[in-house]
């Protein structure tokens, strides 16, 4: 079966301007995102991994078009949108939704759980305000919530239950793709169970594609389809989920996967523990961005960026030690 | 690994999945708590009361005063208070008291209309310049920065010496004098909302922005907006009666509190209570707003207990 | 290993004022005795008491709405909660010590690393400024920092989190304490930085024998670094176990929910078992079982009868009806 490509990215960059001489020009940049490309999958679960300041958040809101790229091409359901107007983006909104990490933050608090799932609605359609309400009251019912909590506030309800409504929100409208930044990593263990299983049921149901932006390889495990690895701004290493957990083949990669830890005492596995912190962004190395810390780094790595080589068929890497 | 528990766990998911979570916390009444905790404001809750005792007289001061605000009475000139002439009277035989209640509803007319329009125009000049920023904020910023400039009163004798005095371009004079203080307050309100994460997910969904300004920015920015417009009645009372005062404003002949003070000047050796009665109702009057200012701003502040 | 009981907590009750009379209970009837050598894991999801434990014995209550309101926490014979505060003074940062969740703001921003290190040393120990110099540099090179020379000039701001960490752990473990409690010591830095964290604090436990009290959410940081695991649920103790224990037969509903919805890596399955419903407020507690509205064995003896925690086996205690009456 052929899979249609339905988001695509194409070398983008995004700097962000740090430090104002005094004639007020920058002096500066935070290099966010770096020559970052992939393709998204109809359907699929698309997860991008990496710590913080990796840049996978950034990439979230450039897709979103909250922010603008540098440079680069952004295509969604086959328009390029990294450049369009506000007005020429709204309605492809309709289409790709998002769900922000801070659950409590992302609700205005002064609106009730009513007026926040409908507003795409107001936005999108011209629906009555009768089918609206049924369509606010169904979805609460979908996400583990009651009817009877359409009136209340956000500041009335936990966590858990506050990403619910703002996962009820990003689905009024029937959207295709929808971009998940951190959803859970604000929430409790058992309630990060309860919200990712919800995610799923959801996309299920509603056939759809996730962009999921994680920091937590356990849960990315569970929730994707393929993986892209970003480090310093960078996708070091893209492959399918289960070519990337049995097989990394970029060092960074390797280090992140066996370092996270395993809730079972009676594995006791080897670790690889990387030395050193992760680099400003400001001064990017003129190499391999990983360079510094990798354990098998050459002379060349430090000389020169490696180019992306694919491996094996959708299995993506950034590194010297592979070449064509 | 051996593991049953996990394992049955596994296999009856029933429970979770027709599990609606209610357990949703005590619906709290946030007018009730408001209430409660502005009470416990001792001054503010006193001001609050000599406020509506001010408005009140504004509305019906006039139809109870004992006098006619006119009314000569040639026996009793410049008499001292007293049980007949509750404030005395004027060097006509006008009865003090009658005329302050009469006047009650022009200077606090003037003084409130102003602000009103004065927050409106500033209001709206905040908000755009914080959301948009660029030339629009640069404009507005530096306009209330050279108006700034001015001493308050200075500002406002300025405006009126150009319009020419009557109690209309007081009006206009002290509106715009209210203008710079609201832009400035509702802009940099509008700045810390704007960068909320909510305000980014109004956006993310698609919102205008017209409904970004008005639903999510504008009702974060009321607390500040209501603070300063209580504080700002009192100065504008201040600011209408001292330009009638120095006689820009009302006619002289009008019973307005400033013109009052004004037409006393004269007699302050002679008959001192035509100078110290009004001047104390414009005292307590503007004190009012002010601590009721100050109680309702220190309410809000949720840092504040 | 010695069973010699270090620290010792007896029914212990904190609760927060908002007035004179009114109080909501964080935590209540907190027992545990906890052994010379272990490191005994408290978990738990937020809410549930586990920071709220540390600081009453901590004695860190002083600037909050908290009080110790019952019960005792005795170290090495000495009841910390009746101590006098120079008593607690001097077990603080001595004896005890403690490491926090957000390294940068235990630090001092605006005082030199050498200084701050230096101060804390000297306080518990009879040492000239340039031999309390000496050990925090050997202090820090223990804890893996390259070059403490460098480091002990620093500024707080000038370290990343991993390595202000790092300056943590030295500086708790300067003065050799018996007991060293760490409250989510791993939760606010990267995944890769943590293991480096946690690689250290496994070395330094094993070549010293110290104790260690491990606050902390995440099952992955318990299974790695505990001996002694116990498990709170809203503001009480509902397990505890030693760690193989806990996580081959957990006894409790709620453990048993905690540990199946954690994703565990290399696991592949797509759909998790969780536990429904949320956590419930503390000012209004559900009568009998806390957990008994989100727990699918209750009964209605569990929602009127709140039971005890008992010993299930010899070294495995519970708070359940369902596994205490078989």
């Amino acid at each position: 079966m052929e899979k249609n490509v339905i988001l695509s990215l194409k070398n983008v960059s995004k700097t962000f301007p740090v430090g104002k001489s005094l004639l007020g020009r920058p002096t500066k940049f935070v290099h966010a995102v770096n020559d970052v490309s992939f393709d998204v999958y109809e359907g699929e679960t698309f997860s991008i991994v990496g710590e913080s300041g990796c840049g996978k958040s950034t990439t979230g809101r450039l897709i979103n078009h909250l922010l603008i790229p540098d440079s680069g091409e952004i295509w969604f359901q086959g328009k390029e949108i990294s450049h369009i107007s506000q007005d020429e983006m709204r309605p492809i909104r309709k289409d790709m939704q998002m769900i922000f990490q801070d659950p409590a933050g992302s609700l205005n608090p002064r609106m009730r759980v009513s007026e926040l799932i409908e507003e795409p609605l107001l936005i999108h359609t011209d629906m009555s305000a009768e089918e609206r309400a049924k369509i606010v009251n169904n979805l609460l019912k979908i996400v583990g919530l009651s009817d009877k909590h359409a009136s209340r506030y956000p500041h009335e309800f936990s966590g858990g239950q506050k990403q619910r409504i703002g996962i009820a929100r990003a689905l009024t409208v029937n959207p295709h793709l929808v971009i998940a930044d951190e959803p859970i990593s604000a929430l409790d263990v058992s309630i990060q169970a309860q919200v990712l299983n919800l995610l799923h049921k959801l996309q299920e149901e509603y056939k759809l594609t996730y962009v999921f932006i994680s920091h937590d390889l356990s849960v990315v495990e569970m929730i994707s389809d393929r993986i892209a690895v970003m480090y310093l701004g960078f996708v070091v290493e893209t492959a399918p989920k289960e070519m990337l957990y049995k097989t990394p083949l970029h060092p960074y990669t390797e280090a992140l996967l066996s370092a996270v830890p395993i809730p079972d005492p009676t594995l006791h596995k080897e670790r690889i523990i990387l030395e050193g912190d992760i680099p400003s962004t400001i001064n990017l190395p003129k190499g391999c961005p990983f360079a510094a810390r990798c354990k098998k780094c050459r002379p060349e790595c430090l000389e020169q960026r490696p180019e992306r080589v694919e491996v094996e068929p959708g299995h993506f890497v950034a590194c010297h030690l592979y070449k064509k | 690994m051996p593991n049953t528990q996990n394992e049955q766990v596994k296999t009856d998911t029933s429970f979770e999945e027709n599990y609606i979570d209610e357990n949703v916390s005590v619906k709290t009444n946030k007018t009730k708590e408001f209430i409660k905790k502005f009470m416990k404001r001792k001054t503010a809750v006193a001001a609050f009361f000599v406020m509506c005792f001010l408005l009140l007289m504004a509305l019906f001061g006039p139809s109870l005063a004992p006098y006619a605000p006119e009314a000569y009475d040639y026996d009793n000139i410049l008499a001292g208070p007293s049980a007949s002439h509750l404030f005395g009277t004027d060097q006509y035989g006008r009865d003090i008291f009658s005329r302050i209640l009469a006047g009650t509803p022009l200077t606090l007319g003037v003084s409130l209309s102003s602000v009103i329009v004065g927050a409106a125009l500033g209001t709206v000049l905040g908000l755009l310049a914080g959301y948009y920023g660029g030339w629009i904020e640069m404009l507005v910023m530096r306009g209330a920065d050279v108006l700034f400039s001015f001493p308050d009163i200075l500002l406002a004798i300025a405006i009126v010496a150009l319009l020419g005095p009557g109690i209309v371009n007081v009006f206009i004079a002290v509106a715009v004098f209210t203008v710079p203080s609201f832009a400035r307050i509702m802009r940099s309100a509008t700045l810390a909302v704007k960068g909320s994460l909510y305000v980014e997910v109004a956006r993310s969904l698609g919102c205008k922005d017209g409904r970004i300004l008005f639903v999510h920015i504008f009702p974060g920015t009321l607390q500040s907006l209501i603070v300063n417009f209580t504080m700002r009645i009192g100065s504008a009372i201040m600011a209408a009666s001292s330009l009638s005062f120095l006689g820009f404003g009302a006619n002289i002949a009008d019973p307005e509190w400033g013109a009052m003070l004004s037409l006393g000047r004269s007699y302050l050796s002679t008959a001192p209570h035509m100078v110290y009665l009004p001047g104390l109702v414009i005292f307590i009057t503007v004190l009012a707003f002010n601590l009721f200012g100050d109680g309702l701003r220190d309410t809000l502040d949720p840092k504040i207990k | 290993m010695s069973q010699e009981v270090l620290l010792s907590v007896k029914d212990l009750r904190t609760e927060f004022f908002s007035s004179k009379t009114s109080s909501v209970t964080a935590i209540k009837d907190v027992s545990f005795d906890m052994y010379r050598g272990e490191v005994l894991g408290l978990v738990g999801e937020s809410g549930c008491g586990k920071s709220v434990t540390s600081l009453s014995i901590m004695q860190l209550l002083k600037d909050t709405p908290g009080k110790v309101t019952n019960g005792s926490a005795t170290l090495d014979g000495v009841n910390l909660v009746e101590a006098s505060d120079t008593q607690i003074r001097d077990i603080r940062g001595g004896k005890m010590s403690m490491i926090f969740q957000e390294p940068m703001s235990a630090l001092n921003p605006s005082m030199r690393i050498d200084k701050q290190m230096i101060e804390t040393i000297r306080l518990h120990q009879d040492m000239t400024k340039e031999q309390a110099l000496a050990h925090a540099a050997d202090m820090l090179k223990k804890v893996g920092i390259p070059d403490p020379a460098r480091v002990l000039k620093n500024y707080p701001h000038q370290l990343s989190g991993g390595m202000s960490q790092r300056v943590m752990i030295a500086m708790a473990l300067s003065n050799n304490p018996e007991l060293l409690i760490a409250d989510e010591p791993t939760t606010a830095l990267d995944v890769t930085i943590q293991a480096q964290i946690l690689d250290l604090m496994k070395k330094l436990q094993k070549e010293d024998g110290s104790s260690i009290l491990l606050i902390t959410h995440d099952l992955g940081v318990v299974a790695e670094m505990c001996t002694r695991v116990i498990v709170m649920y809203a503001g009480k103790i509902v397990e505890m176990a030693p760690v193989e224990k806990l996580f081959a037969t957990p006894s409790h509903p709620y453990t048993q929910g905690l540990i199946a919805s954690v994703p565990k890596l290399g696991s592949g399955v797509k759909v998790l078992p969780s536990i429904p419903g949320s956590v419930p407020d503390l000012a209004s507690m559900p009568t009998g079982c806390r957990f008994a509205p989100r727990c699918k064995y209750a009964t209605d003896k569990c929602r009127e009868q709140e039971p005890e925690l008992l010993d299930i086996s010899e070294d495995q205690k519970c708070r359940c009806w369902r596994t205490q009456e078989g």
